[in-house]
């Protein structure tokens, strides 16, 4: 096998982008721990925790530009570098979510508790499975695995409306919790955002796989290799 | 710098090995000049010795002078200069292209059967004792003719030189690298266009080189003038009768019982010299400042 | 203005081993088609196969078709002469002619075919060496300079400009920068591209990177097979040929 200084360069890639992944999905569900246990302390784990995040995300951007720079990669190579640097930028702003997430669940700690029809580990669950999954899809570079992640979105949509209406009625039956509504409403919209993530770390998937760009244009259009 | 008992440092080589692989060298250095020492030696004597015997009898006269009878002093060997020049002329004319004609087709075409049968023969005929070639052209050409003449000199020489330039011409063309000729074919130049115009061309020096040896070689053969030019007296310069050439003459003063006559061959052997390493000094010159250009 | 040339089915030998297999390939007009693979793998045999330059090896053989512009240059009564006039090649040593000055050299190709008309000439070699971006560098020494005291990379641009002399309409290149230095290399790059203006270029070359660079189509071969030939954006972006991705990638042992 030649180019063993690549190949170093490449696994190593692969590596911190599996770790960044972990370390995200470990930052939504701490987040969501937060909400269901309304301890602030889950909350303050979060926010500690957006500091590592950043810090993979500037190491693995670093050395996928020094390997472009010094290695001259094209097809697969190249496809599977651009793929880790958008995957990076999806998993960091996924980091964000949680932030999000996790402040929305401060807040709540701090009011009174409410139950509102609003289920929220679902969704997460969901949510979070899209980026376990394709992240999955990316260690095996399995562009089928990756399809499916495309699918799964519009149910996520789904619950978002559902929970957007849902505290919608809220708010206007009984202001009292409408700020309890407001925020658990707020985190409908950013575990929807975490999902929409995971589509688009399954599409950079399918792209650097197959050579195929799949982006917008929904779940059902068959992948046609670049023209 | 410390001491580092377990590593050669540079001064410790300076032991016994070197210097006996000094001694060495020097001794190999001092054996090859000898060797060139002795191999100029011969040449550089015969050389003094032809110009101490020689320059006395060197003067006007003898350049333009024929012969005196048998018994008179004086006189020259102006006949025999510019016949030998007449008959080297001829040799040249039949040899050169024949040569270079031959040196080429065993380029071009040396895998041939055909193409070896004519080195082979080359190498024969460049073994062949001169003499043997000046009986053949006895037969061939004075025979025929009936009578001795400068033509025969001219065919029996040029024949002896048709060997050498042959060799020496193939040897040069097919040192020329073979980019050369598919940068001209590439070009849409046919293939006879650039073995003459483009190969031929860049092996121009070497060619040169084969032929002046060719000449330098013949311009002192004596043998086979004895059967075909035969040596005159007189002004010759008719080709269809006997010719004076310079080592015909030499030879004839050479073995005759009279002084003057020896003295005068000293300085005609000087003269012979004199104008073979002229002429191939000559050559060499015009072909340095490139005026000799070969085919364009 | 440059013609397409097609390849159809060719097949070339050296004696008896074959070292083409059934070759087809279009060659755009104007545009650089490079050709890519692994030493031995027969894109310098047949190169030369398009401009009738293997058949002068002894024992070399060719079979198939070769269309300049539409005629077959391996028809029943094309002269292989006629042929290499309207394909020109640069080889991959430079190889003026030694004892040539720049002019003559540049003439070479018109001068040893008869022609002899003085201004012409002139005019022909001017615009030869402004063509192969020579002329600024030797304008007042064409005449006494000889081709062999140049340096390689002028070297290089002088036999190109030895070749669009004869006025070809496709020109062939076999390695022209692989004894060149980068800044050299990248003249003669820049050179291609201006070239494509007038010329087919079809180019081969062992640095995948100057095909990338300087190719509009990119043909891939293996042991004298032609495994890929598409855009070159294709080759390089995505390949459709596992082969043809593990030798762009480098990953070929």
């Amino acid at each position: 096998m030649t180019r063993t200084r690549f190949q170093l360069g490449l696994d190593e890639l692969k590596e911190k982008l599996l770790r960044m992944g972990g370390l995200a999905e470990q930052a939504v569900d701490r987040a969501i721990e937060a909400y269901s246990s309304r301890d602030p302390e889950a909350s303050e784990k979060v926010f500690r925790g957006e500091q590592s995040i950043n810090m993979v995300e500037r190491e693995i951007d670093e050395l996928a530009l020094d390997l472009l720079a010094m290695q001259q990669p094209v097809a697969v190579d190249l496809r599977f570098i651009l793929a880790v640097i958008k995957v990076n930028a999806d998993l960091e702003r996924v980091g964000d979510q949680a932030v999000n997430i996790a402040e929305r669940a401060r807040d709540l700690a701090g009011l009174p508790a409410v139950e509102l029809p609003a289920d929220i580990p679902r969704m997460a669950a969901t949510a979070t499975g899209m980026v376990r999954q394709a992240l999955e899809a990316f260690i095996r570079a399995d562009a089928d695995l990756a399809q499916q992640v495309l699918g799964s979105d519009n149910s996520v949509d789904r619950m978002k409306r559902e929970i957007e209406a849902a505290m919608m009625a809220q708010m206007k039956q009984s202001p009292a919790s409408a700020r309890q509504a407001l925020d658990t409403l707020l985190i409908a919209r950013n575990l929807e955002r975490v999902a929409d993530h995971g589509t688009n770390i399954a599409e950079d998937v399918i792209f650097w796989v197959r050579g195929a760009d799949v982006r917008h244009l929904g779940p059902g259009t068959p992948a046609t290799p670049l023209p | 710098m410390p001491e580092n008992r377990s590593q050669p440092s540079l001064a410790s080589s300076r032991g016994l090995r070197y210097w006996w692989r000094l001694l060495v060298d020097r001794l190999a250095t001092v054996i090859t000049v000898l060797c060139a020492i002795l191999v100029l030696t011969p040449l550089v004597a015969i050389f003094a010795y032809l110009v101490y015997r020689g320059v006395g009898a060197l003067n006007w006269a003898f350049l333009t002078q024929t012969p005196k009878p048998v018994g008179e002093l004086g006189g020259g060997m102006a006949n025999a200069m510019v016949g030998s020049a007449i008959i080297l002329g001829i040799a040249s004319l039949i040899g050169v292209p024949l040569g270079i004609g031959s040196g080429i087709f065993l380029a071009e075409h040396g895998n041939h059967r055909f193409a070896q049968l004519v080195r082979f023969t080359a190498d024969v005929l460049n073994g062949v004792p001169s003499i043997v070639t000046g009986i053949a052209v006895y037969s061939l050409v004075v025979l025929q003719q009936k009578h001795f003449s400068g033509f025969a000199g001219g065919v029996a020489l040029g024949i002896m030189m048709v060997p050498t330039i042959t060799r020496t011409t193939e040897e040069m063309l097919l040192m020329v690298p073979n980019v050369v000729r598919e940068a001209s074919l590439g070009l849409g130049i046919p293939r006879w266009r650039t073995t003459i115009s483009v190969v031929l061309r860049t092996a121009t020096s070497g060619v040169i080189t084969g032929i002046m040896l060719a000449f330098a070689r013949v311009a002192g053969e004596t043998a086979p003038l004895l059967f075909t030019a035969f040596g005159n007296q007189f002004w010759s310069l008719k080709l269809n009768q006997p010719m004076a050439a310079l080592p015909l003459q030499i030879y004839v003063y050479a073995i005759s019982p009279f002084d003057d006559w020896h003295r005068q061959a000293w300085a005609g052997a000087l003269v012979l010299i004199l104008l073979i390493v002229g002429a191939v000094a000559a050559v060499r010159v015009a072909t340095s400042r490139g005026m000799v250009r070969g085919a364009a | 203005m440059g013609v397409g040339m097609e390849a159809r089915d060719l097949n070339a030998w050296f004696g008896p081993a074959q070292v083409l297999h059934g070759i087809s390939m279009d060659m755009a007009a104007n545009q650089v088609t490079a050709i890519i693979g692994p030493s031995g793998c027969g894109k310098s045999t047949f190169i030369r196969c398009l401009n009738r330059l293997h058949e002068t090896v002894p024992g070399a053989r060719v079979e198939g078709k070769v269309k300049v512009g539409g005629s077959d240059i391996y028809g029943r009564s094309v002269p292989a002469v006629e042929v290499r006039r309207r394909v020109g090649m640069v080889f991959q040593k430079p190889n003026p002619f030694p004892t040539m000055s720049i002019y003559d050299n540049v003439a070479a190709g018109l001068k040893l075919n008869g022609f002899r008309n003085r201004r012409e000439l002139d005019q022909i070699v001017e615009r030869s060496l402004c063509q192969a971006a020579l002329w600024d560098e030797v304008k007042d020494q064409v005449k006494k300079k000889s081709g062999a005291s140049l340096s390689g990379g002028q070297q290089q641009r002088l036999c190109i400009a030895r070749a669009l002399a004869v006025a070809p309409e496709v020109l062939l290149m076999d390695e022209p920068c692989s004894a060149l230095d980068p800044i050299s290399t990248s003249k003669i790059e820049e050179l291609v591209f201006e070239l494509k203006k007038d010329y087919t270029v079809v180019i081969v070359t062992h640095n995948m990177q100057q095909a990338s660079r300087v190719a509009d189509f990119t043909g891939f071969f293996l042991l004298g097979y032609m495994v890929e030939f598409d855009r070159t954006e294709r080759v390089f972006t995505n390949p459709a040929d596992k082969r043809t991705e593990d030798y762009v990638t480098g990953r070929f042992g």
